[in-house]
């Protein structure tokens, strides 16, 4: 039983038994009675002017039984985005379209097929306006996506300018001076860092049942975030928090798309409470496609200068990002996390400009990686240009280059320090693990047999656990919902009067394995058997605040709270105890499930009865107050800086231009281990999504802004018969940002692995003199590089 | 994802079956297309009749030099039957590459090829090897050669009264061999295709005298390259005279751009893959 709560152990997931035999409760499992449904009408065109929206068919149609648009709901206003740049979207739409999929009326039905026929049966009619969607011409402001706003680029990061308290110096003139140098060596590229869609298996849902007798709602929402949705409603509708209870049940996936609140979820409860009746909505396949946020979207030019043997001068990259019509949550915030990393692992000046530009598509914002996947990857592509232009091993490149062990913490030039870092350790570490010299034997040989192999190798450091409170002043907080400005963690410790464990976490995680992770984390601390844990999360109701799950941070933020919940909760226990031993509490130490005076094991008290002294004054020594639960607010100094190296090996088709991925290996370093399977099957989602965006996934929109790529149909994702077997690595570098020493590793896959599967294809046809290839390396682009190269 | 309204009829017999179709129906064996196609509202039949329940259309038989499959025989037993494998190549690896496990498992191959999609496999394989098609409407029974089959993308020549209630391929004979092969839109042969070619050949005396090459995935609908077919005719098969003939592969479809190709791509892979097949049907000769 012991062995279970031990941290670092690979406990299974105590998540699984339900998920698995298909016993977990989603939103769209909830079917109260009088239950209503939602369908909404959406925008087929990108940009266009409403005429008139007549609904008097449809609100006669079996079944319906209210129709609502932009004037019923206008009373409750936008809902707000946390960075407040750029153009907020209407609850439903106000007669100006943006975007397809944008929604223009939602219809309440008693089920949701009369709610969509109804849905359908409304007629709109509007003048068809013309769409920007490409990048330069938005940029160029030619044509404006909104009217009234001065310019389609609604802001421009600076890597100095982000932050003008810390007066940092603009290092562009360093830069451009080095390009200037006889010895150096100046390689660019412009590159594209295409749209994805965030696929979760469970699209979203929201339900939300108003209770008319307490004037209060209790929502249910497949979310990421359920205290902000409870602070989003609590403001709209005036409410206090109190009487706001948001449930996030078994969330199927999110990868940040369910980081935002949305304005569906909104609508769902102004319905709620307008009709008193339950009312649901969850989000067909395409709803998800067109209609939920949308990722990355970068075009850019990145541009490195160095000596001829190697030593980086200066990097610079001048990108616009795609924001899509509106701003949600984040969405002109997201290319700061990028700015953040911009520099790597490596120590050199930089300069970075990044204009994030409107179009008429659907907004951009948090997903997998947010901003760090694009950073990395124009940096870690023209480091590999580099290292080829100079013929240099590409792992010496950027060996010669890394911040060094004794140099942490190490501030960049963005004003950041990172925490901790060992990147020669990984390098050494991925050389041994692949077999780097032989798989280097191997592409030459197979290169002289006409084969078309190569090796990619590509770092990465990223920033997460999020997060430190001087963030919030960027708008990285919950403050625009009413909720308390800090990404803190939350943890609270309960032992109940039967010696067994609550913790109430503010996370909300999406398979992530929480209620396994932070059972090991708790149970390790107190001497108690995972099994005697229980772990919640998601419920507004448990806990006055929590920040949710997203930017990988859960770990190293609500983690570190409940262990030191944990850690106060073993302090008062030991007093308990060793009133009841007849001993000092210094002396008391806790393991397998009881605790006893040191060296003395065979005379020990069990939890229950610590516990059931606890909750009755008279058996508590004397000061010790009755009960035997602690919360924490964990509120870190600075946020963690994981990193890593990967490797892969790929041979290209030259005839078709199909890609088959050999070999795939990750070395990773996220600090301390709490669980290796729960951190490696993280790493596995995580490069499953990198390789998805390298070789398979693009949401295309046409000329006219029509989604091409709006189902499943036309938007390819990896499966496990697409991929090779990942082999995974660690090495361990704490840092001291938490107690527990731990980092965050949800993102660093995806963080790693998109531009190391584009520096292998790369180096495959190297020997045709191919330089780039813009992802998704689809057999067809790989194929023009190839014909483009030969002729 | 929200079909509209439509009848549902799930007959006991083949008549019955035949009553209820018409004008505004449609047949459902496994509704592995069907189904999403109504999901998505793209299509919306008053009525679908699930042959699924009509008994003895789920068996893959011999009859006097053909196999026949019926209607309910799903993709995942004609991937794994031995006799397919055997005598009709090309159409058992098609069917192994079609979808996934589940798709392979509910969807049929008369379904597949009834649906006419133009990127699927077995239509390809069923046109190669020189099926006929037997269709059933009520009172009468007619066989439709293969190359008479694909009309139009997601157009057959069945008429509304009609189901497909079984496909009979002629078994390799002597010096005949089959095969099929193709470049999936996520890579190697995943998902459906970007390009793939099914190839009947016939050997005699170290040339071949006759052949079939099917493509699909490239052009408006599956379709016969009946030029590279009888360039083949009198070569040894090697495999410059089979890349030779390649190039007319594309001669008698009439290719289309899509998110996965453009027509030039899609012209090259129709070469490549329709000579891959040809090479694969003459080392699958036994």
């Amino acid at each position: 039983m012991a062995t279970t709560s031990v941290m670092g152990g690979a406990v299974r997931r105590r998540e699984d038994p339900a998920l698995i035999t298909g016993r977990g409760t989603y939103v769209d499992d909830l079917q109260p009675t009088s239950l209503l449904h939602v369908a909404f009408n959406r925008s087929p065109y990108a940009h266009a002017r409403i005429k008139s929206v007549d609904t008097a068919a449809a609100s006669k149609m079996p079944g319906v039984v209210a129709i609502f648009t932009h004037d019923d709901v206008a009373h409750l206003g936008p809902l707000l985005a946390q960075v407040p740049i750029g153009k907020l979207r209407p609850l439903l739409s106000d007669g100006e379209i943006k975007h397809t999929g944008e929604a223009i009326a939602m219809v309440i039905a008693e089920n949701r097929y009369q709610a969509q026929d109804a849905a359908d049966a409304i007629e709109i009619d509007c003048d068809v306006l013309p769409a920007v969607i490409g990048l330069k011409e938005a940029k160029s402001d030619a044509t404006k996506v909104h009217e009234d706003l001065d310019s389609n680029v609604l802001h421009t990061w600076t890597y100095h300018g982000y932050w003008e308290a810390l007066g940092l110096e603009d290092q562009t003139p360093l830069v451009d001076a080095a390009m200037e140098r006889d010895d150096a060596v100046v390689v660019s590229l412009e590159m594209t860092n295409q749209r994805l869609i965030p696929v979760a298996i469970e699209p979203r849902s929201v339900m939300a049942d108003y209770d008319l007798g307490y004037d209060r709602f209790t929502v249910h929402s497949s979310s990421q975030v359920p205290h902000a949705l409870s602070g989003a409603i609590a403001t709209m509708f005036g409410m206090p928090l109190s009487d706001v209870r948001v449930i996030a049940p078994e969330v199927g996936g999110g990868f940040g798309a369910k980081l935002n609140v949305y304005n569906d979820e909104i609508l769902v409860a102004f319905a709620s409470k307008q009709l008193g009746r339950p009312v649901k909505w969850t989000e067909t396949r395409r709803e998800a496609g067109g209609a939920t946020i949308h990722g990355r979207g970068w075009l850019g030019t990145a541009t490195i200068v160095g000596t001829k043997d190697g030593e980086f001068l200066g990097y610079k990259l001048e990108a616009i990002a795609d924001m899509g019509a509106y701003t949600q949550n984040f969405t002109v915030a997201i290319p700061l996390l990028g700015l953040w990393i911009a520099s790597g692992q490596y120590k050199m000046p930089v300069s970075w400009t990044v204009d994030c530009v409107v179009t008429h598509t659907m907004t951009t914002d948090a997903y997998r990686g947010a901003g760090r996947p694009e950073a990395i990857y124009y940096l870690e592509r023209i480091i590999d240009a580099y290292a080829r232009e100079i013929g240099m091993d590409p792992i010496e490149v950027r060996r010669k280059n890394f911040w060094k062990k004794d140099e942490f913490p190490a501030t960049m030039g963005c004003g950041f320090s990172l925490d901790s870092g060992d990147y020669d350790a990984a390098v050494d570490r991925l050389i041994d693990v692949s077999g780097y010299q032989d798989l280097l034997k191997m592409r030459d040989e197979a290169r002289a047999e006409g084969r078309y192999v190569g090796i990619g190798v590509g770092s990465y450091v990223e920033v997460c656990g999020f997060g430190p409170a001087v963030l919030a002043e960027i708008g990285f907080s919950w403050a625009s919902y009413g909720l308390p400005a800090a990404f803190n963690g939350t943890g609270m410790v309960r032992v109940n009067p039967d010696g067994t464990v609550t913790v109430l976490i503010g996370t909300g995680p999406t398979g992530q394995g929480h209620e396994t992770t932070w059972a090991q984390i708790v149970g390790s601390e107190l001497g108690i058997a995972a099994e005697m844990i229980r772990v919640r999360h998601g419920d507004t109701n448990d806990l006055p605040m929590g920040i949710g799950t997203f930017g990988s941070r859960s770990i190293a933020v609500d983690g570190a709270a409940a262990f030191n919940a944990a850690t106060r909760v073993k302090e008062k226990a030991a007093k308990i105890a060793a009133h009841l031993l007849e001993a000092a509490p210094e002396d008391v130490v806790f393991e397998d499930g009881a605790a006893h005076v040191a060296g003395s094991p065979e005379k020990s008290v069990e939890w229950a009865a610590i516990a059931k002294a606890a909750y009755q004054a008279h058996t508590l020594p004397e000061g010790v107050e009755s009960g035997l639960e602690e919360n924490v607010v964990f509120s870190p100094g600075n946020a963690t800086w994981p990193f890593g190296t990967h490797l892969a090996v790929v041979e290209v088709d030259e005839t078709t231009g199909d890609v088959k991925i050999l070999k795939y290996v990750a070395v990773d370093d996220c600090g301390n281990l709490v669980n290796p399977m729960i951190v490696n099957g993280q790493v596995h989602g995580g490069i499953t999504q990198g390789v998805g965006q390298a070789l398979f996934e693009e949401a295309v929109y046409d000329e006219s802004g029509n989604l091409l790529t709006g189902s499943l149909l036309d938007y390819p994702l990896p499966t496990a018969s697409d991929l090779p077997y990942f082999e995974l690595s660690h090495t361990i570098t704490p840092t001291d940002v938490n107690p527990m020493g731990v980092k965050g590793i949800g993102e660093a896959g995806t963080i790693g692995s998109a531009h190391t599967i584009v520096n292998a294809v790369v180096d495959a046809l190297s020997p045709l003199g191919v330089k780039h290839i813009d992802m998704p390396l689809r057999p067809k682009r790989v194929w023009a590089a190839i014909q483009e190269a030969s002729n | 994802m929200y079909p509209r309204e439509f009848d549902y009829v799930a007959p006991a017999t083949l008549e019955e079956a035949m009553g209820a179709l018409g004008e505004d129906a449609k047949v459902m064996a496994g509704g592995m297309s069907l189904i999403p196609l109504m999901k998505m509202r793209l299509f919306s039949p008053a009525v679908v009749v699930d042959i699924g329940r009509l008994p003895g259309f789920d068996a893959v038989e011999e009859q006097n030099g053909h196999v026949s499959i019926g209607a309910l025989v799903r993709h995942s037993a004609t991937a794994t039957s031995p006799l397919i494998n055997l005598v009709a190549t090309a159409l058992s690896t098609a069917a192994s590459l079609t979808g996934d496990v589940q798709v392979r498992n509910r969807g049929t191959t008369c379904g597949a090829i009834a649906h006419a999609d133009l990127v699927a496999d077995q239509p390809a394989a069923v046109l190669a090897l020189g099926a006929t098609m037997v269709a059933q409407s009520s009172g009468a029974s007619r066989e439709i050669a293969a190359a008479d089959f694909f009309v139009d993308a997601l157009t057959s020549a069945l008429e509304p009264n009609e189901i497909l209630t079984s496909v009979r391929i002629p078994k390799h004979g002597p010096g005949e061999g089959s095969a099929y092969d193709k470049l999936g839109r996520r890579g190697g042969r995943s998902d459906y295709a970007i390009a793939g070619a099914a190839a009947w050949v016939k050997m005699d005396g170290g040339s071949i005298a006759d052949a079939r090459v099917a493509l699909t995935g490239v052009g408006t609908k599956v379709s016969l390259a009946n030029e590279m077919a009888a360039a083949l005719v009198g070569t040894d098969g090697s495999e410059a005279a089979v890349k030779e003939a390649s190039q007319k592969a594309s001669d008698d479809v009439t290719i289309i751009e899509d998110l996965y190709g453009t027509e030039e791509y899609k012209t090259h892979l129709a070469s490549v893959f329709a000579a891959r097949a040809v090479l694969q049907a003459i080392s699958n000769v036994s």
